[in-house]
């Protein structure tokens, strides 16, 4: 029994230690600058996939598909209306609306592992292209929506967004 | 007053539960697979809590039901922990606690690529009635479940496991190799085994509607897993094999059920294994434990 007690505590220690690790990464830099840092990650896609065509482009169900997809999996990271989160950068953002689509293809194929953001091949490719359909219909934001927890409406507030890059 | 370990293991169970039904849940595409493992991680900072039951059916013994408990942790985008709770009911003969597990998946390559490789390291704490059948390694068969309970308990095991796991995503489709080697850290031999996995959404394009019941919410496919003996006597010979059809239905309502019945290919093999499970993740786990605590927000 002993020996159970000991192994628990071994893990609770470690599990411990990978929990500050985890935010640790979220107190190492400024939010700014980390966000800077993956909006970066878009400019290292390769050619041959900036190149890529988006083949859902037309399809007029991918934009509302990719808008359950992105709340499926996105929200909690990048906000509920995009507009970035504690975790993940605005993709309300030139950096990203100005992206190919195929490059931003590449990001959610790829992630951006180091800085926190998981791959996200395990979705099928016409989900990714979904979710890009997704991602460009929203544009650059004039204002900065503000997200209530109790509510799925996004109200603004009238301010211009802060450059994540300056 | 003393509790049996499994007094614990059911108080820790229906713990979990009920944290199950906290808000902060974030659906998943989780992949179907029982035994292998493919190469994606939990996402950072979400805890994901699973309940995995197997039956099994036993030749010239009483039929099991094993159960484990999984609290499995994306501490960062390349690095996921897991902690097990193992259990065991053995029809005709009793219940127990059989041991913990502490497992780490680390991914090797920061991009995709056309094979990607996670390395796995695992300890077990264990007693010799374990029998949730979670890999096939070494020379393990069908006949060591003969073991009453009583008799079994008494064996402590010790146990590292290391599994390169290759895993590939093609057109839909999962292909995951899994090689394991374990060395019981008493005075005993490397065992080897293998898993093999191919997997595949019913659906590749979501839906423009929410729904249950599409075909994308469903994650059909196949494993198959064994021994490969050890390293004085590395084959096939006294090695046990199953061949397991899996699905996973992941609900958009947060939970994921997966069901597998599977098969013994040889005469070391239990004829017949139905696995089970149901899990859920908990969103932005580490920042409420860091809340917690008076971390950042």
């Amino acid at each position: 029994m002993r020996t159970y007690f000991a192994s628990l505590a071994a893990t609770a220690v470690l599990l411990s230690a990978s929990l500050a690790l985890a935010q640790r990464d979220k107190a190492a830099t400024h939010k700014y600058d980390r966000d800077a840092l993956v909006y970066a990650e878009l400019a290292k896609a390769p050619q041959k996939a900036r190149a890529r065509h988006n083949p859902l482009e037309k399809d007029p169900d991918a934009v509302p598909a990719g808008r359950i997809l992105f709340e499926r999996h996105c929200t909690e990271c990048h906000g509920d209306f995009a507009e970035g989160g504690k975790k993940g950068p605005s993709l309300l953002v030139e950096q990203v609306q100005n992206a190919e689509p195929g490059a931003i293809f590449w990001i959610l194929t790829n992630g951006v592992v180091w800085r926190g953001m998981p791959v996200w091949s395990k979705l099928p490719e016409p989900q990714r292209w979904q979710l890009v359909s997704y991602i460009k219909s929203l544009g650059v934001a004039k204002s900065i929506p503000v997200s209530a927890p109790s509510t799925r409406s996004p109200s603004t507030v009238a301010t211009e967004p802060p450059s994540p890059l300056r | 007053m003393p509790t049996s370990p499994f007094t614990s293991f059911l108080k820790l169970f229906l713990l979990s539960l009920l944290f199950a039904f906290l808000p902060g849940a974030a659906p998943a595409q989780e992949s179907p697979y029982f035994v292998a493992y493919d190469h994606y991680l939990e996402e950072p900072g979400n805890l994901e809590i699973e309940y995995f039951s197997t039956f099994g059916t036993q030749r010239g013994g009483n039929g099991f039901h094993a159960y484990w408990m999984e609290f499995e942790y994306g501490a960062t985008a390349w690095w996921t922990t897991e902690f097990y709770l193992d259990g065991q009911s053995t029809f005709g003969d009793s219940t127990l606690f059989t041991g913990i597990r502490w497992e780490n998946r680390v991914r090797v390559l920061k991009r995709e690529h056309f094979i990607n490789p996670v390395l796995y390291v695992e300890y077990e704490h264990k007693s010799g009635a374990d029998k949730i059948l979670k890999e096939g390694g070494g020379h393990d068969v069908e006949a060591d479940f003969l073991t009453p309970n009583a008799e079994a308990r008494k064996e402590h095991i010790n146990e590292v496991e290391l599994k390169l796991i290759l895993s590939s995503t093609f057109k839909g489709w999962n292909l995951t190799e899994n090689t394991l080697a374990a060395k019981d850290l008493s005075n005993s031999p490397w065992e080897f085994g293998y898993a093999i996995g191919a997997s595949r959404p019913l659906a590749l394009k979501a839906s423009a509607k929410r729904c249950s019941f599409c075909r994308q919410n469903f994650i059909a496919g196949v494993e198959m897993y064994g021994g490969l003996g050890d390293r004085h006597h590395f084959g096939l010979n006294d090695t046990s094999h199953y061949l397991a059809p899996v699905v996973a239905w992941n609900l958009p309502s947060d939970w994921t059920f997966r069901l597998s019945p599977g098969f013994g290919l040889n005469n070391n093999s239990h004829r017949f294994l139905l696995r089970w499970g149901v899990s859920r993740e908990i969103a932005g786990f580490g920042s409420m434990v860091s809340r917690l605590f008076g971390g950042r927000q």
